[in-house]
């Protein structure tokens, strides 16, 4: 899809074990990133859009399991070992997460913090080189080199998630997950953080996964978007053919839920979110679905390209030849019980 | 949105005490390590238990019986058939010494961690939800407590009390009481500090709950939980405590019953002359008890704490992924 | 100040002159400030009326002190100064045991749905608590009350949830038990607190859609504290906005969403992120962010933000230490040591003042940090802070800045609405023109 992308994850599972069963948390999963380009990787909690974007960096939790390909710089990320791995996070692969404090230590200056990291990636910089390096980036985040030697608890959330992302790109990595960014944040700070990640594409030429649940970051700072609903990405394309004609129901029925300035009428989807340990058979949408059809209680659909650039995950989209004769009549459900209701 | 009729609103079946259910679940979860110390550490004290409850029944003589029909038993005999584990120095068997022995540490203990967790538990709650001028108090009380030695303290009490009370299960019991309270208090005081942050704690003030109530229900519940743990390992640190009084001269006295440490102190001489029943099963008794408490206790700790508790290592199965597609 | 109201005229909450203030512990090496010796103003002087049956919404940030107003209004946080009247009866002034009594009347949603109910409690014991705690009900009829609330609020067949505890529901169901705890005794007020914040988008709608019906059925006045102002237009018909313990505008929902007058009103609507592929991110946002409320800049607490700015907002030394550490972040290492090099300590900066110095570097003389300051002054004309400056000039070792005194604004009233802005202030615009003849 991409020319040259930096990032080509295919079929990626990542699968953990609880007492209940095993979660599929990551079921399947293919995308691509091109340099400079920002894709945004939005649902809802517990669709396994975190879990995704660590499992792309190696970062798995207790006890799990991955298979399939994440190719960087011609490697699969999956198959290698947690030391070398460990060598690319930072100068190649970096990690925003969603609350900045957990990678500030509170005992360290802000000045520290940087040169820890460059003289651990990059052991051949001297003293001023480090210090030059550290406050243009600091600069370029709108952190003045007067609060370099100051520790993290004197600044504000915001300040801090831009120390955050300082210290990420301070390696010029290539590749820049962010998990929830800005959820903790207020909404002015927010769209200050955001057009900083939305400007990386200019400055560093980052390839950028955004992920997040708030639709409306994902339309004003991504170039592309993949809708993700348990552990599957149901859709992916361009952001304004996504969201101008959203092709799989549950875009659509997110979309609609969105509340924003213009929202005349409330929407919600029914039902809740399927177990990831025990999805539904057949597309896992389809006990919400209003447009479902016999089929897609059945089988699982299978990915249709819509165009060069869109793909999605549904039987409205065929491939008719794989649909059975009765398989396009409507699906009669019963009225969802409250007690599956959110 | 039209307002529903309510249905019945009989529940179909009330399960037995629900709350005790869920309270223990974890510990049916337990896995690996943490699985073997609970079930090893309730056995261990379970036999022990055992033993003190049956000890009339198992036990082949009384604590002091130095005869029988009229013959003394010999002194530092080495273990026979008469005497599995030997007699000590003033003819009385070892053996039964240690079973009647266990009724007397399991008496102390229970009755001293009743006495602790009843002053302890309250103390901590009132200290932790109320603040203030009481907290201060009592917190600087406990910290001079804690900063005392166990043994130093137990010893200290039990030597005070030996004139009002006189030597024995009621002095060593209240010796040992004083010493651990602060434990209690202070594990409890600081979980109440935190819960009483929580938002639904202030819920419950906004609902206008009072003081006692929020306590009561909402407080005391979440933070019961503690307790099990530090009991038992309290337990075992109550042995060694009540042994070493013993071992000192401080703890039991001989006529009221048998005691594990006194007969290690009366063991100590004989080792010189190579006689080793006297002393070592009375200590390999101590040793494990502690230990059976212990591992019950930390395990207990790690079902119920869930920080410690480690995410069961459930096998992620990969094969069964997207389901094999059925034709309808 | 009463807010106009068009057509409700019973009101069930009068705030007037609120004030509450947590007094910082001394921490070491804190300067005390002047007369205020350390306090946090979370409240500083809001006075408003809520009418029965209508929704008014507190919006604002966090440090704005909206949480703390909706707990003052309880009385789950004694108040500091002023009066909450609540049917007539002031509860700042009553003690918990009256309170308690009152707290029959008015009850809370918090925002956390996870952490709002007992987790030792059944649902059942966590509904009925305040019937038990008020001695209402008991055993049969308690159950009967608890089901037929949790049915208004949806969660249906009720004895399903009966004896379920709260690890066993999911987030918006949590929410719904909140809400029927909230409602079992009928209360007048009820304060929703971030109460969908926490929840999926797709659930938000279903959970506000619960409010409005409930409100609509049973006549319940809501006081919806929100950060968001997109689920406000949809749930509000009076918004105050807060910022920093102070209400800045405040009016009909339609006033403040179609014609916002205040600045900060205005990057809020405009900052909230819009599903439309069309639209990128605003990039003309107030710069900065909300500031510590326990040393709340002077004069107009959002004017080291605020592009329209000007003469009477209230300027400091602080504003000028943030234009220069605005201006060294951009610039690269060299140029930025050769510049640091001309000011000494600005350390001195921190302390709010209208009349302050910035010291020269080391042994130079106060003319070259005047030129610097001019140099800044012409390569951004248009930054506000010049026109709060009286007078630049330099002494030996130091350069003498003098800055107009700030002017503390008023909420005043603006066709449909309140603001509290010097924009709109007649008196403070003349002085304004006054001061720029003035300037030196």
């Amino acid at each position: 899809m991409t020319a040259d992308p930096v990032v080509s994850v295919r079929d990626l599972r990542v699968y953990y074990g609880t007492l209940r069963g095993t979660v599929r948390a990551v079921d399947r999963v293919s995308l691509e990133i091109g340099a400079g380009q920002v894709l945004g990787l939005v649902g809802e909690s517990g669709c396994g859009k975190s879990t995704l974007g660590r499992g792309i960096l190696g970062l798995l939790p207790e006890g799990a399991v991955s298979d399939g390909e994440v190719l960087y710089a011609g490697q699969n990320l999956v198959n290698m070992s947690p030391r070398e791995l460990r060598r690319l996070r930072g100068p190649e692969l970096g990690l925003i997460f969603q609350e900045p404090m957990t990678r500030l230590n509170p005992l360290m200056r802000i000045e520290e913090h940087f040169s820890e990291t460059l003289k651990q990636h990059e052991p051949s910089l001297d003293d001023r080189e480090i210090r030059r390096r550290s406050l243009e980036t600091l600069g370029r985040m709108g952190i003045p080199p007067t609060r370099f030697r100051q520790y993290p608890h004197e600044f504000s959330g915001g300040m801090r998630q831009r120390i955050m992302i300082a210290l990420a790109l301070l390696l010029r990595p290539k590749l820049l997950i962010a998990d929830e960014p800005t959820t903790s944040l207020d909404v002015i700070v927010e769209a200050q953080i955001l057009s900083i990640l939305a400007d990386l594409r200019q400055s560093f030429g980052t390839a950028l996964l955004l992920i997040t649940h708030n639709l409306g970051i994902v339309a004003e700072a991504c170039d592309r978007v993949a809708v993700m609903y348990a552990g599957q990405i149901v859709e992916e394309g361009t952001a304004r053919e996504v969201f101008s004609e959203p092709a799989h129901p549950y875009t659509r029925e997110l979309l609609r839920s969105t509340i924003s300035l213009d929202t005349k009428e409330l929407h919600s989807i029914p039902g809740a979110p399927p177990s990831l340990i025990e999805p539904p058979r057949g597309c896992r949408f389809h006990p919400r679905c209003p447009d479902a059809m016999q089929v897609c209680a059945v089988n699982p659909p299978v990915e249709q390209e819509l165009d060069r650039d869109r793909r999605v995950l549904c039987w409205l989209h065929g491939p008719a030849e794989e649909v059975p004769e009765d398989g396009w009549s409507p699906l009669e459900r019963q009225e969802l019980a409250v007690a599956e209701e959110a | 949105m039209a307002v529903p009729v309510p249905s019945s609103v009989e529940p179909a079946q009330r399960t037995r005490l629900p709350g005790l259910r869920r309270a223990l679940a974890p510990i049916a979860d337990a896995r690996g390590t943490t699985r073997t110390m609970l079930w090893l550490g309730v056995g261990i004290t379970l036999a022990f238990i055992l033993i003190a409850l049956f000890a009339p029944v198992i036990a082949p003589y009384d604590f002091d019986t130095f005869q029988a029909n009229g013959e003394r038993f010999d002194q530092l005999e080495a273990p026979s058939t008469d005497h599995l584990m030997g007699t000590n120095v003033q003819s009385t068997d070892v053996l039964s010494r240690i079973i009647w022995g266990t009724q007397t540490e399991l008496k102390v203990v229970l009755v001293s961690l009743f006495f602790s967790i009843s002053i302890g538990v309250p103390l901590g709650l009132f200290a932790g939800y109320f603040g203030g001028k009481l907290d201060r108090a009592l917190v600087l009380v406990m910290d001079a407590l804690f900063v005392f030695p166990f043994l130093l303290l137990a010893i200290v009490i039990a030597f005070l009390l030996a004139d009002k009370v006189g030597q024995g299960i009621l002095s060593a019991a209240i010796a040992i009481t004083v010493v651990y309270i602060p434990l209690y208090f202070r594990v409890v005081r600081n979980h109440t500090i935190s819960i009483r942050e929580e938002p639904f704690v202030e819920a419950a003030r906004a609902l206008g709950a009072r003081p006692l109530t929020i306590i009561r229900k909402y407080v005391f519940f979440n933070v019961v939980q503690n307790v099990p743990p530090l009991a038992t390992l309290n337990a075992a640190d109550a042995i060694l405590t009540l042994a070493a009084l013993g071992f000192l001269g401080y703890g039991i006295q001989p006529t009221d019953g048998a005691e594990w440490g006194y007969d290690v102190n009366r063991a100590v001489s004989d080792a010189a002359s190579g006689i080793w029943w006297t002393g070592l099963f009375p200590g390999l008794a101590i040793v494990l008890l502690v230990v059976g408490l212990t591992l019950l206790g930390e395990g207990l700790s790690e079902t119920i704490n869930p920080v410690l508790r480690k995410r069961p290592k459930a096998e992620a199965d990969l094969s069964g992924s997207v389901a094999e597609a059925e034709t309808p | 100040m009463t807010a106009v109201n068009s057509a409700k005229d019973d009101v069930l909450v009068s705030v007037r002159g609120l004030k509450t203030y947590y007094s910082l512990r001394g921490s070491f090496g804190q300067r005390l400030v002047g007369r205020e010796a350390g306090h946090v103003k979370a409240v500083d002087d809001v006075s408003f009326d809520l009418y029965r049956g209508e929704v008014l919404g507190l919006v604002g940030e966090s440090g704005s002190g909206k949480t703390t107003l909706g707990r003052t209004l309880l009385g789950l946080v004694p108040a500091t100064e002023g009066s909450v009247s609540f049917e007539g009866a002031d509860i700042t002034r009553m003690s918990e045991r009256e309170l308690r009594v009152l707290r029959r009347s008015m009850q809370i949603v918090f925002q956390d749905p996870h952490a709002s109910l007992n987790p030792a409690m059944t649902i059942e014991q966590s509904v009925g608590h305040p019937l038990t705690i008020h001695r209402i009900a008991r055993g049969r009829e308690l159950r009967q009350r608890v089901a037929e609330a949790l049915e208004t609020v949806g969660l249906a067949p009720a004895e399903q949830f009966l004896e379920k505890y709260p690890s066993d529901l999911s987030g918006g169901q949590k929410q719904r038990a909140v809400i029927a705890r909230a409602i079992i005794l009928n209360p007048l007020l009820l304060v929703a607190d971030e109460p969908v914040s926490m929840l999926d988008m797709s659930v938000r709608a279903k959970i506000l859609e619960l409010m409005l019906y409930l409100k609509h059925e049973f006549g319940f006045t809501y006081l919806y504290i929100t950060h968001d102002l997109a689920t406000a237009k949809f749930f509000c018909d009076r918004i105050a906005i807060l910022y920093l313990g102070r209400i800045v505008e405040m009016g009909p929902s339609a006033a403040i969403y179609e014609d916002p007058k205040h600045p900060y009103t205005k990057a809020l609507l405009k900052a909230i992120p819009e599903p439309d592929p069309l639209r990128s991110v605003p990039r003309d946002l107030p710069r900065g962010e909300v500031p510590d409320a326990a040393r709340p800049p002077l004069g107009c607490s959002f004017h080291p933000r605020c592009s329209a700015a000007f003469e009477v907002c209230g300027w400091e030394s602080r504003d000028l230490r943030d234009l220069l550490e605005i201006r060294w972040a951009r610039m690269a290492a060299a140029e930025y040591e050769a510049e640091r090099a001309t000011i000494g300590d600005i350390a001195a900066l921190d302390q709010p003042a209208t009349s302050f110095r910035v010291a020269a570097g080391n042994g130079r003389p106060g003319s070259e940090v005047l030129a610097l300051l001019e140099t800044i002054r012409g390569e951004m004309p248009d930054e506000p802070f010049w026109k709060g400056v009286r007078a630049l000039t330099a002494a030996d070792g130091y350069a003498e800045v003098e800055l107009f005194p700030p002017v503390v604004p008023r909420l005043l009233p603006l066709g449909r609405a309140h603001v509290e802005c010097h924009l709109y202030d007649a008196e403070a615009l003349r002085e304004a023109d006054a001061r720029q003849a003035a300037r030196l």
